[in-house]
């Protein structure tokens, strides 16, 4: 087992080669992930802010339902999303198994959870700000929805950013519902997974680098867009 | 954060989603179920691209262990199952599954160890001796406990031998519950004997003082077989393209392109298909 150092040097050795494969494998990566995330912002934006913003029955159960599905494993949403889409199941004819589409549906049903629980909390501490004014303005609910989105903004951009987190790190629904094959449905942590099953532990952890690497990417785009705007805000 | 920002992030998403559709549209392509062995040893690599350049049908690989690689394609989530479990493949075939049966090649199990050796059980060409010894020394022995077809070989050869594993699972028999891979390495993190097929050894990059102790018996013989999955009871079954694949890999092209794989100079596996004249 050799040391970080040259753990290092391999992972900027493999981004530095070029290698056509692993720009495949990240790509996809990147594809499946973000994909997940913007579908699970979609379905959990909403969901959050009118928790968040709504007093309605069977509320309290509600909540804590979402935020216990923030801790669901992996492999049990691969497998559920298996038995969907395996041709003997209910959603076979859609042929979508063993594809990258059945990882985005994977992974957005593991990400959705988290991006409603936060936004929930965010919404609900931001309207407790705005009850009042939404009371004595007559605001309808739809526009108080979207007002309380549009002013929470930057920390649903956080809220986000932790569900690209898990997603982007998850190996247990992918592999199950994508099959890790070579150039069709082969991603990162896929790629660590097997490369570790072949006991070339030095690439699994190059590999592992340069999926930080990745991450930190995404992160300081988003950080620096934020930046932007803030500024833009201000001027 | 102004509209400008927002499109931005919407671009963001918009190249995210769009191309992902692209690779899954049109092309010819089969899905064989396999196991982690012929995947992890590298003969797919070797052997895939030649079918495919003879071809045109792209050949996409679910490397898992025998037995999920056998419920999937009983769930009919493939076109052809190339796996290493007699017994679970002629069931397979006889529950409609599968078309038919056919050997495509062998390579054999072996029995690798630590340089310790602590049951002294190197050089033992009689695997029931070897695994008595194991067991009346309790040294630790990882088992892929998976259901896999390495694992369901072990399994025969521990009641071949008369020992019980089951009663000291947890103890010093050790069931992981991974492939073949993820087994070694456990293994060589506590010293513990392992059997494995020779191809994932002999591929494998993590052996650290390990070394093969025990081969050679007959009862190692570890016997491959493809099928194809029945298109009458799964009609989402690719027949043409999975077919072609079967008629390749038993034919004396592709028997040709299994037997010239190697690694480090070995050969991995022998091709033994009936119909090679």
């Amino acid at each position: 087992m050799q040391g970080f150092g040259a753990i290092l040097g391999e992972a900027v050795g493999l981004i530095l080669a070029g290698d056509p494969d692993l720009a495949e494998i990240i790509l996809l990566s990147l594809q499946v992930t973000l994909s997940a995330v913007v579908l699970a912002c979609v379905i959990g934006l909403p969901l959050g802010a009118v928790a968040g913003a709504f007093r309605f029955p069977g509320r309290s159960i509600f909540i804590i339902f979402l935020n216990a599905l923030m801790g669901l494993p992996p492999v049990v949403v691969g497998l559920f999303v298996y038995l969907m889409l395996s041709a003997s199941g209910p959603l076979g004819a859609l042929e979508l198994l063993y594809t990258p589409g059945a990882m985005i549906v994977a992974q957005t049903i593991l990400v959705a959870p988290i991006v409603a629980a936060l936004t929930r909390q965010v919404v609900e501490d931001l309207h407790s700000e705005y009850a009042e004014q939404f009371a004595s303005l007559g605001i309808g609910p739809v526009d108080r929805v979207a007002a309380l989105l549009w002013d929470a903004r930057y920390s649903l951009l956080t809220v986000a950013l932790a569900g690209f987190g898990r997603a982007v790190a998850e190996v247990g629904a992918v592999i199950i519902v994508g099959g890790n094959i070579n150039h069709a449905t082969r991603v990162m942590t896929t790629a660590i997974a097997l490369e570790t099953s072949k006991g070339n532990l030095q690439l699994a952890l190059a590999l592992g680098v340069v999926l930080l690497a990745i991450a930190f990417v995404i992160n300081a785009t988003v950080f620096a867009l934020r930046a932007s705007a803030a500024r833009s805000a201000f001027a | 954060m102004n509209r400008r920002h927002l499109i931005g992030l919407a671009a963001l998403a918009a190249i995210s989603l769009f191309p992902v559709v692209r690779p899954f549209a049109a092309d010819d392509h089969i899905l064989v179920q396999s196991t982690t062995s012929t995947q992890n040893s590298g003969l797919f690599d070797s052997i895939l691209p030649v079918f495919t350049e003879k071809t045109g049908i792209e050949v996409r690989v679910v490397a898992v262990g025998t037995g999920q690689a056998i419920r999937n394609a009983a769930n009919g989530d493939g076109d052809v199952l190339f796996v290493h479990a007699r017994p679970a493949e002629e069931k397979f075939v006889a529950d409609g599954d599968g078309v038919e049966r056919f050997d495509v090649m062998y390579n054999d199990f072996v029995i690798v160890a630590p340089a310790a050796d602590p049951a002294g059980v190197a050089g033992m060409k009689d695997v029931a001796a070897a695994l008595e010894a194991i067991a009346g020394a309790e040294a630790p022995f990882a088992s892929r406990g998976d259901d896999s077809g390495t694992h369901k070989a072990e399994l025969r050869l521990w009641n071949d031998a008369g020992i019980d594993v089951a009663a000291a699972s947890g103890g010093w028999y050790r069931e992981t519950g991974s492939g073949m891979g993820a087994t070694l390495n456990a293994a060589v993190g506590m010293g513990a004997y392992v059997m494995t097929d020779r191809a994932t050894w002999v591929a494998f990059g993590n052996k650290g003082d390990y070394d093969v102790v025990v081969e050679g018996d007959p009862k190692l013989f570890n016997q491959y077989s493809i099928i194809l999955v029945n298109p009458e009871k799964h009609p989402g079954v690719n027949a043409e393209g999975g077919q072609a694949f079967v008629d390749w890999i038993l034919s004396n092209e592709g028997q040709d392109a299994i037997a010239a794989y190697r690694v480090d100079g070995q050969q991995l596996f022998f091709p033994n298909a009936a119909s090679r004249g």
